[in-house]
């Protein structure tokens, strides 16, 4: 792991780890995780300049030594495409490859976390740099504010800065799962929204906004420990 | 994520460009080695922390656990890890400074009578059989105690060997305390306050997802569950509703606990005969007795804490409590059989242990006598004036006393073993074979076993946790008279770590109702600290009171092992040291010492009293602040707008916030330790409900005042109509 690490330079590292809640073998393993499928596609494309196979990464984790089968790869690629680390860097994944990392495929809300941690003007694809923002947020280290903070965007699925009844009735049934016998009744469903409203809205404007929300998180002693995601 | 390195490398140029002139014109130089020193420190540091990410042991194997069963499960796994982490310190106390001292420098095997097999056990010493039962040549050796020389020093360094044995005994009681105690304050502090029930609902629709789980079965499970809580939240659960037939309930709840403690006494009662008879059985010839005899007390122990707690679950059922309280009261009786049982062992224990005593001042006698009669006998074969060859005899000859410490080491090693080989045991049957035999048979059996009576087993958190607790508490009795103890048992950490991560995902499924590891953590921390109070006591009083064998150990000849303390005072500390210490031990001093502690810990529990009422003053503040601002905005609204809507909306309000509030009075009565239901009787009632009341009668004085003072139509208007009353 040391010998291919240390292409993505030391300085590089560094800076990540200032800005991150991550430590360096994260950073690593992450780089293997989101990276190497991706430049194997590259370098395929490079060499036969055929179509695009993508390689879904859940292929990558079946081993347990994931990082040797994506090191071998890693270091094949590098001597010709060492400049392109660093773009790489930034290039896009799109959100298949993504989603079917078997930490987010489970998750009802996986759609929502790839929309609010992509920056990408299309928000359809996520860079590594995102990525690394991900998990730095679900990371152990990271402090409650930041969870909470970016809990609210993405539970808020109208990107309006508010959770209003829609975010709520949909926040809810992503929770119920998806058969039919499983979700709530109009009734049902009414009368928790308006409990819930009750409870978090302290000026009575029928939506919950980010201070109100932070307010009621930060009473929960489950919060922190349940929003976490490990690679 | 590229704003923000542009950001972080403009802030590090502008700082590396100005660092010298941001310091003082004069102590440039030593402003800039501060801040080198200060990078370097940050530096070191983050690299420490990597490193001991990087140390702990077995992350991918408690991750796919946890992302296959969700936190609780993997809560346990955490928990192992943790005790083993304390294990190997204990570990490496009792190593490096009692058993390796002795192993290097000690005499070696053969040369003192306590160090050298009896003649009469030497054929046999070497056998499997009897080294199994920690006999023979594994009773004499750095494990136990006995094997242990009471020379004041040994070796070319002096090594006090005595006070060391002593003092790692008593650093090991700490240490254990000091970690379990700082666990439990860090989890406290995240507890978070503790007001259970203001956000029912909201945290159960922000905070029950537990983003851990990358299982799609798990997540199914997960759903469901959620899905359940809220419903079962919304519509008002019928258990705390429906009172028919109380006294049916409290009979059969009362006949459910008779049979409780019909169990406990029975199995205390088995215990004891248990004890007794294996006392017996010492007497006898080891080779009349077959391996059940042998073993029977272990074997005992274990099947009953094997199986009670099974019929504890079988009178639950006619108790019919919510499941969280049934699991309380489950836990609280398993807790009870493991804790009567570990003290009926010790009480029989002290039993052989004073026989033992009594055994050893007739051995004492007799020795005196045995050694008499071989001088005569010697110096009777040189009759004449010729000196023969000084007077020897094999240390293998010399009659041995009874070491109880020995006898008590071997106890607790033998029950340690016995426990695991147990656990074993009965998870290769009750969870493996049983999964084999499910998933094989499903194919030729009548009805669909993975859905009907056996199907696999859900893996069974608190069962283990406790039996983990209580293994824990019979090592920190034990390893006073068996320094090895930490040693095996930190063997048998490891491969049960391994042995049971691969046993929950080959053999076990995730529960189908999920319960939030969160609070219980506490819970079996709080246990855990009960457990080492416990066990902790029989060896301080044994140490205390028990005066130590006559030729085993290394307090032997001593009249008390804490001797061995004031001993090493007179020797090696100047004297000047020894008077002020002995004048530290003064009564006189050591009772205004206990004093002052007693004053200090009533004043630091009334300050804590006094912040828990300011804190609840707050927070009825709060909720106040909120109603009033709640009624201000439907005054300015309803000042605005006028007219049947408001009136409307406002009856509707209100009737709605009052049955809100009653609702919680009446339905959330129950307050169970942990899991989502956030019911808190004790909160709810003395805040709630009195605030509203208190706001609706300011409402009626003002309304009262209002008209009494002859205001403006219009505002008493708006008034009738916010109480919904229409004949104005």
């Amino acid at each position: 792991m040391g010998g291919s690490g240390s292409r993505l330079s030391k300085e590089l590292l560094a800076e990540y780890q200032d800005l991150t809640f991550l430590t360096k073998q994260e950073i690593l393993l992450s780089v293997y995780v989101v990276l190497a499928p991706h430049l194997v596609d590259d370098e395929q494309q490079a060499r036969s300049g055929n179509e695009h196979t993508g390689r879904p990464i859940a292929e990558n984790t079946d081993s347990s030594p994931l990082s040797t089968r994506a090191h071998r790869r890693f270091c094949e690629l590098l001597p010709q495409e060492q400049r392109s680390v660093e773009s790489s860097l930034r290039a896009q994944v799109p959100f298949e490859q993504i989603l079917s990392l078997p930490e987010l495929k489970a998750n009802p809300f996986k759609e929502r976390i790839c929309r609010v941690f992509s920056t990408s003007p299309a928000k359809d694809s996520l860079s590594f740099e995102d990525f690394l923002d991900l998990l730095s947020v679900f990371s152990d280290t990271a402090t409650p504010d930041i969870k909470s903070h970016y809990a609210f965007r993405i539970f808020d699925f109208d990107d309006d800065g508010t959770l209003n009844r829609e975010d709520l009735s949909r926040l809810v049934n992503c929770l119920t799962g998806e058969g039919e016998d499983t979700r709530l009744s109009a009734s049902e469903m009414k009368q928790l929204i308006d409990n819930i409203l009750e409870e978090s809205d302290i000026d009575r404007d029928g939506t919950i906004n980010l201070s109100e929300f932070q307010h009621v998180i930060s009473r929960s002693p489950d919060f922190a420990s349940s929003f976490k995601i490990v690679l | 994520m590229e704003k923000k390195i542009e950001v972080l490398k403009e802030a590090k140029k502008f700082v590396s460009e100005n660092e010298g002139a941001l310091g003082k014109g004069k102590g440039k130089r030593w402003f800039a080695f501060k801040m080198m020193m200060a990078k370097k420190w940050a530096k070191f540091l983050r690299d420490f922390e990597n490193f001991k990410a990087a140390c702990v042991p077995w992350e991918n194997k408690i991750k796919a656990i946890e992302s296959q069963f969700g936190s609780s499960v993997a809560s346990y796994f955490l928990f192992l890890r943790w005790m083993y982490g304390v294990n190997m310190v204990l570990f490496i106390l009792t190593f490096s400074l009692i058993m390796l001292p002795e192993y290097l420098w000690g005499l070696p095997y053969g040369s003192l009578p306590r160090k050298t097999v009896p003649r009469a056990e030497e054929a046999s010493a070497a056998n499997f059989g009897v080294l199994y039962d920690f006999n023979g040549l594994a009773q004499y050796s750095v494990l136990f105690y006995g094997y242990y020389d009471n020379k004041r020093t040994i070796g070319w360094m002096n090594f006090r060997l005595p006070l060391s044995y002593f003092l790692v005994g008593i650093m090991c009681i700490g240490y254990s305390f000091l970690v379990v105690l700082k666990a439990m304050t860090k989890n406290i502090g995240d507890d978070g306050g503790g007001d259970d029930n203001t956000f029912n609902f909201s945290w159960k629709v922000f905070t029950s997802w537990d983003y851990l789980i990358g299982n799609p079965e798990t997540a199914d499970n997960k759903f469901n569950s959620i899905t359940m809580n809220f419903k079962e939240a919304i519509t008002e659960e019928k258990a705390a509703q429906v009172e028919e037939n109380v006294h049916l309930i409290r009979f059969l709840r009362f006949l459910a606990n008779f049979f409780v403690f019909l169990t406990l006494g029975g199995s205390g009662y088995l215990i004891f005969w248990a004890v007794k008879r294996s006392q017996e059985f010492a007497q006898q010839d080891p080779d009349t007795l077959g391996w059940w005899e042998k073993n029977e007390m272990n074997m005992v122990m274990s099947l009953l804490g094997m199986f009670c707690p099974t019929l504890f679950d079988l009178f639950a059922e006619l108790e019919d409590y919510h499941p969280l309280i049934a699991l309380k009261w489950l836990l609280g009786r398993i807790f009870a059989l493991l804790l009567g049982n570990l003290y009926v062992f010790i009480l029989a224990l002290m039993d052989e242990i004073n026989n033992k005593i009594e055994e050893e001042k007739l051995v004492k006698a007799n020795i005196t006598l045995w050694e008499a009669n071989m001088i005569k006998a010697y110096n009777a074969s040189f009759s004449e004036n010729s000196t023969g060859p000084p007077f020897f005899v094999h240390p293998a000859d010399v009659p041995r006393g009874p070491c109880w410490e020995t006898m008590v080491g071997q106890e607790f090693v033998r029950l340690t073993v016995s426990d695991v080989l147990t656990t074993y045991v009965t998870i290769l049957i009750g969870d493996f074979l049983r999964a084999c035999f499910v998933r094989f048979c499903n194919y030729c059996w009548c009805w669909d076993l993975e859905y009907g009576y056996p199907s696999y087993t859900e893996f069974d958190i608190s069962g283990n946790v406790l039996a983990l607790i209580f293994n824990q508490g019979m090592i920190w009795m034990g390893s006073f008279f068996a320094p090895s103890l930490p040693g095996i048992n930190i063997l048998r950490l490891h491969t049960s770590m391994y042995f049971q991560c691969w046993a929950v995902m080959c053999c076990n499924v995730p529960e189908a109702r999920v319960f939030k590891a969160s609070r219980s953590n506490n819970f079996y921390l709080g246990m855990l600290l009960l457990i080492l109070f416990l066990s902790t006591m029989p060896v301080l009083y044994m140490i205390v009171s028990l005066p130590p064998s006559f030729d085993c150990g290394p307090f032997s000849g001593k009249n008390r092992m804490f001797e061995v303390i004031g001993e090493t005072l007179e020797h090696d500390f100047p004297s000047w040291m020894a008077k002020i210490l002995r004048q530290l031990s003064n009564p006189g001093l050591v009772i205004a010492v206990i004093l002052v502690m007693i004053l200090a810990i009533y004043y630091l529990n009334a300050t804590a009293k006094g912040q828990k009422a300011a804190n609840l003053d707050l927070k009825k503040k709060m909720k106040m602040q909120a109603l009033e601002n709640k009624m201000r905005n439907k005054k300015m609204a309803a000042a605005r707008a006028g007219g049947r809507y408001v009136y409307v909306c406002n009856v509707c309000n209100f009737s709605f916030s009052f049955s809100f509030f009653l609702s919680f009075f009446f339905f959330f009565a129950f307050s169970p330790l942990d899991g989502e239901w956030h019911y808190c009787r004790e909160q709810v009632i003395p805040q709630s409900l009195p605030s509203t009341f208190l706001a609706l009668l300011r409402h009626h004085i003002q309304g009262i005042w209002l008209f009494s003072s002859g205001r403006k139509k219009r505002e008493m208007k708006m008034w009738a109509y916010k109480l919904g009353s229409s004949d104005f």
